[in-house]
Parts: structure tokens; C-alpha cells; sequence
């Protein structure tokens, strides 16, 4: 396709009379008309949807505003009331808990199966439909439902666990110890995205790397280390990237199993579901919108971290 | 990151032999073991990933007290009450919910389509001032959180009278809020061969036109992902309408099921079992039948 476009581009630079020229910049012109006006949808979005609110939410996020009386210029101090407010920090420490370690381990997850399922082997669809599947489901009330209901005293785990006759009781979801985690292993339990991404990688992997590999005498662990890692890591670094900016912004997950509170004792207390008790609940635009500023500059510098370690374990090829 | 696309656009085929098989040996007795280990493994993860949906399903045909002690699947009488008691349990029918979802489904569809279809054409293959600009910017919004937007977003909303309606949920989608698909439909009109637009071009055609008679038509799988994506998140979509649809007539079908928990602090397990699957219905329908545009879509692009 590239080489279609370039021998297009070279028909156009040998184009000399001026007769030509000058259809050359009408064509130019018109083409620059149209992909304004094809353009003019998203154009119009970027403007009053995405910038127009992004200046607005910085502008509210020095003010106090309440939705019912003008906003009243604070200066910093939203900035600085976030800094001695123990349940931000509680929701960050939450929230860094399950991206810090919900993330890294379904990608491992979804790298360790769609490895499995590499290895051309019968019922492939079968078994990557059952995998996909829960990542398509995971964000949905009803499933955060079913997991609240499997992880509550009587529920389904506990049950299962008294089937093996380990005499389980705790309600996990009501317990501050447990409570996030029952969250974290709902983000594993929906691999299947990264997964199939990973899957859909190996395939461009070709087969004789390893078998030069095998014929060497390398083990499988060695081949995977020097060969499926390598070569996969731009894959790698891309889930890892999306991933992390996604589990960023988390909410439905833990406002369903709390009921809406964070609860218990905070334990499940996700920096969005703050963000949105503080703002929709009450009221509080102003904080909510430092909150969110703040949400923006943690993002951007984990993504900004992830790319500045790239360069030290992402593998471009030649 | 480009990179990661555009190895990746190569449509990943994701059947056939795979790489690792091509040394051909007879397989040995460790090669079988391994195999059939390997099956046990993948056999036992499959259910272990399935079986809360499979117990959610034998669940909300049991009486609630039942469902606290029963771990296994099997139902000896279908316990269809669970289904009409869920049906209207909140002020209104729950086809009521299901209707709302559909609309607010549907109207996402039509926006992201119409859309993203243009301003990919745009940035696909047409050639205007500040192109590499804009594009740049339509890639950072994609990692833009939501929430940073979201306070400004309500509060014009709300001024404008619109809350408690379906605007705030579809009018972005038709100024292309969602640019996750038009990079999406980017990275696909970047496969299709130039010479299409470029033969159409000589034999007269405006832009309109090669936009509407050649890539439109080229473009169904695109869109067919597209629309399927958009029909999940959106059927999924919680904080939104959270925000937006605070009356009941109004509520989609999360906010009700939601609200279902609130109403019943979580003790009226069968009813609201049943009307879990009822939700999920239809998402399980479109993966089934749209799961290779799934497959594609999320290969090419990365996906979420």
C-alpha cells in the first residue's frame, strides 16, 4: 500500500508544465476544502465535548462551585485541601494497588494462555471464545453483581471452598482485607482482550526462529526468552500502556460491590468512585474537577514513565 | 506505539497451523502427555472462567433461599418467578430499562458511524493543512480520562435542560467523541489499495462521491466492529447514565439493575439474578454472532 502511494507522489512531483501545475494546486485546494469539511463533525466534537469542558474543568478546579451559586475564584486551594484529605489519599492507595498489581498480572495471564493456545492445537476457537467472552461481559452491573453474590459469606466461593471441606466464612466483600482484591481478580478474570491481541502477535512470530532455536538445543524457556519476549514486547508495552490508563479510571466494578460506598472501611474506595461521591454527590464541582486534573497528571505520567522504560526492554526489529 | 499498528494491520491470521508446529516429527510419548496435559489445563480453566456465568444462569431459576446452598448447576424445577417477580420489581417494567438501552444503543451506533467514518476518510487519504496536528490531538484524546471532561459536560447539560434525556449520551457520538474508532477506521482504510480511490478520482469522482460509492462499501468490516464494539460498551456504559439519569422512567439497563441492589440491599438474590441474565442476553447474542469482527478489530487496532 505505502509503495502505491509513494509511486503516486513521484507521478505528482514529475508533473512540470504550468498547465499542470496549476491543476495541481486546485487539486490541492479542494482537497484541503474536503478534509475540513469531512473533518467538521469531530472538529466541532473536539471543540464543545472534549477542549471547551477540559478548560472549563481546569478553570473550576480553582473555584468552589456548587452548581447553584457562580463559582468563586479559591485559587490553589482545592490543590491544597487534597493533600491533607485522608480519603484522596486512601482512594489513590487503592487505586494504585489495583493497577499496580491487577494489571501486570492479567497480562501475564493473557500472554501465559495465548501461548498455550499457540501451539496449534484442536478446539483453538472453542477455548479463545470461552476466554473472550468475560472480557466482553466484565464491565457490566450484572457481572459485578454476580460477583459481589460469589464472594459474599454464603456465596459461591465459599461454598465451593466447604465442598474441598476448608470451613470458609468470611465474607470477602466485607472484609477491608479482602474486600479489593475480589476486584482485582474480576480485572483477571476479563484477560481476554490482551489476550487475544498477544495471540493475534504470535502469529507474525515465524516458526523457524524456533526451530533454528531447537536445533541449537535451546530450551523452551530459553526460547521464550530470547525470542517470543523479544519480539513481542512492542505488544507487550502497547497492552501494558492502555491497560494501565484504563484500570486508571476503574469505577463500576467497585461502586457495585460496595453498593455505591467504597466500602468497606474505604477498602474499595477507587479514586474515580471519589471523585464522582465528591462531585455528584456532593456537589463539590471544584474538587471534583482538581481531582480529575490530578487523575490527568497521574495518567500521563505513568504513560510518560512506560515509554521513557521502553527503550530498554521494547524491541523495534529492523 | 505506531509501530505495534502497523505490524499488526497485516490481518492476523488467527487459524490455521501454527508456527511452532511446522517441524514435522513423529510426535513421542513426551509430546503426547504434554498434550493432553495442556488440554487439562485449558479444560480447566475454561470452566473455572465460565462457571459464575453457567451458576449465574442455574441460579436465577431457583428460589432465593436455594441459591445460598446450592454450588452446582444442576435445577431440578424451573423457578421461572424469579423472571416475572424481577420483571417488576422497580417502578417500572423492566422492558421499560430494556427499551431505553436500545435507544441510547442504537442512537451510539448511528453517531459513531456517521461520525467516524468521515473524519477517518479525512485523515486516511485526504491531504489538508495541520493533518499530522490534528491527528496527533484525536490520538491523545483517546487517553484523555473521561472524568476530566465529565463536571463541564453536565454542567452545560444540565443548564440546557437535557438531563433525564438520551442527549447527553448520543449527541457526542455524532460529533465523534469516541476517536478510538476513527483511529480504528484509519489503520483500516490505510489497508485498502490507493489505486481504488485513485481510479474513481480520474474518472471524475469528487470526494463525496469516492468516499460514498468506493469506501464506504470497502469498509464493512470496519464498521461492522464499530457497531458491535459501540452496541457493548454502550449496553455496558455505567457512569454516564449514573450521571445523567437520575428518574427512574429514564434509567438504562444498568442504572436499573443498579438500582435494583439499592432497593433490595442485596437480599432479593433470585429476582435480580434473573433479570442479570436478562441483560445479558443480548450482549452474549452480539458476541456470538460478531466475534470475528471482534477478534479483527481488537488485533488491528489493540482494542481496550
Amino acid at each position: 500500500m505505502s509503495a502505491i502511494s509513494e509511486l503516486s507522489t513521484v507521478h505528482r512531483v514529475k508533473a512540470k508544465t504550468p498547465e499542470e501545475k496549476r491543476l495541481r494546486a486546485k487539486e490541492a485546494a479542494r482537497d484541503n476544502t474536503a478534509g475540513y469539511l469531512f473533518l467538521l463533525p469531530w472538529l466541532i466534537g473536539l471543540v464543545l465535548i472534549v477542549a471547551g469542558p477540559l478548560i472549563a474543568s481546569l478553570y473550576l478546579s480553582f473555584t468552589n462551585y456548587n452548581l447553584l451559586q457562580a463559582p468563586q475564584w479559591i485559587g490553589l486551594e482545592n490543590y491544597a485541601r487534597m493533600l491533607d484529605d485522608p480519603r484522596l489519599l486512601q482512594s489513590l492507595k487503592v487505586t494504585f494497588i489495583y493497577v499496580i498489581v491487577g494489571v501486570p498480572l492479567q497480562l501475564i495471564v493473557a500472554l501465559a494462555i495465548a501461548m498455550l493456545l499457540n501451539e496449534g492445537m484442536k478446539g483453538l476457537a472453542f477455548y479463545r471464545s470461552v476466554f473472550y467472552l468475560p472480557s466482553m461481559l466484565g464491565a457490566s452491573v450484572a457481572i459485578v453483581l454476580i460477583w459481589r453474590q460469589m464472594f459474599e459469606s454464603d456465596g459461591l466461593v465459599n461454598q465451593v471452598l466447604r465442598l474441598f471441606g476448608i470451613p470458609a466464612t468470611t465474607s470477602w466483600i466485607a472484609d477491608p482485607k479482602y474486600a479489593l482484591w475480589t476486584i482485582v481478580l474480576l480485572h483477571i478474570w476479563t484477560f481476554g482482550s490482551p489476550m487475544v491481541i498477544f495471540l493475534a502477535g504470535l502469529r507474525q512470530i515465524p516458526g523457524m526462529y524456533y526451530e533454528a532455536a531447537s536445533v541449537d538445543g535451546a530450551s523452551h524457556w530459553a526460547q521464550f526468552r530470547k525470542i517470543t519476549l523479544p519480539l513481542l514486547s512492542p505488544i507487550i508495552f502497547f497492552n501494558l500502556v492502555l491497560q494501565i490508563i484504563n484500570a486508571f479510571q476503574a469505577f463500576t466494578q467497585a461502586f457495585v460491590i460496595s453498593n455505591g460506598t467504597g466500602g468497606p472501611a474505604d477498602s474499595t474506595l477507587f479514586y474515580t468512585l471519589y471523585l464522582y461521591e465528591r462531585g455528584f454527590g456532593q456537589f463539590q464541582m471544584g474538587y471534583a474537577a482538581a481531582m480529575a486534573w490530578l487523575l490527568v497528571v497521574i495518567i500521563a505520567a505513568f504513560t510518560a514513565i512506560n515509554f521513557f522504560f521502553s527503550k530498554y526492554w521494547v524491541f523495534y526489529g529492523d | 506505539m505506531t509501530d505495534v499498528q502497523t505490524t499488526l494491520t497485516e490481518e492476523p491470521t488467527l487459524t490455521g497451523p501454527a508456527p511452532q508446529e511446522a517441524i514435522h516429527h513423529r510426535p513421542t510419548w513426551a509430546d503426547r502427555t504434554r498434550s493432553v496435559l495442556k488440554h487439562i489445563l485449558l479444560i480447566v480453566a475454561s470452566l473455572v472462567m465460565i462457571y459464575p456465568l453457567l451458576w449465574m444462569l442455574a441460579s436465577s431459576l431457583r428460589p432465593t433461599e436455594l441459591i445460598f446452598r446450592t454450588p452446582g448447576l444442576w435445577v431440578n424445577d424451573l423457578y421461572v418467578q424469579n423472571y416475572t417477580e424481577g420483571w417488576y420489581a422497580l417502578s417500572y417494567p423492566f422492558g421499560q430499562y430494556i427499551i431505553n438501552s436500545f435507544i441510547v444503543v442504537v442512537g451510539a451506533i448511528a453517531g459513531n458511524l456517521f461520525a467516524c467514518t468521515l473524519a477517518a476518510y479525512a485523515f486516511a487519504r485526504l491531504k489538508f493543512r495541520l493533518r499530522g496536528l490534528w491527528f496527533s490531538i484525536m490520538l491523545l484524546t483517546i487517553m484523555l480520562p473521561f472524568h476530566v471532561v465529565i463536571v463541564p459536560q453536565y454542567i452545560i447539560f444540565n443548564q440546557l435542560g437535557f438531563v433525564n434525556t438520551f442527549v447527553p449520551l448520543i449527541l457526542p457520538k455524532f460529533l465523534a467523541t469516541d476517536a478510538f474508532f476513527v483511529f480504528l477506521m484509519v489503520q483500516f482504510i490505510r489497508g485498502i489499495p490507493r489505486e481504488l480511490d485513485e481510479a474513481a478520482r480520474i474518472d471524475g469522482c469528487g470526494h463525496w462521491k469516492i468516499f460514498s460509492r468506493v469506501m464506504l462499501p470497502l469498509m464493512g468490516p470496519a464498521i461492522a466492529t464499530t457497531a458491535i464494539f459501540t452496541f457493548i460498551w454502550t449496553w455496558s456504559d455505567f457512569f454516564s447514565p449514573l450521571i445523567y439519569l437520575t428518574e427512574p422512567y429514564a434509567y438504562t439497563v444498568p442504572v436499573a439493575l443498579k438500582s435494583f441492589l439499592s432497593a433490595t440491599e442485596g437480599s432479593n438474590w433470585g429476582p435480580m439474578f434473573a433479570m442479570s441474565v436478562v441483560t445479558l442476553i443480548p450482549l452474549f447474542l452480539v458476541f456470538l454472532f460478531g466475534q470475528r469482527f471482534l477478534v479483527r478489530g481488537i488485533a488491528t487496532t489493540g482494542g481496550k
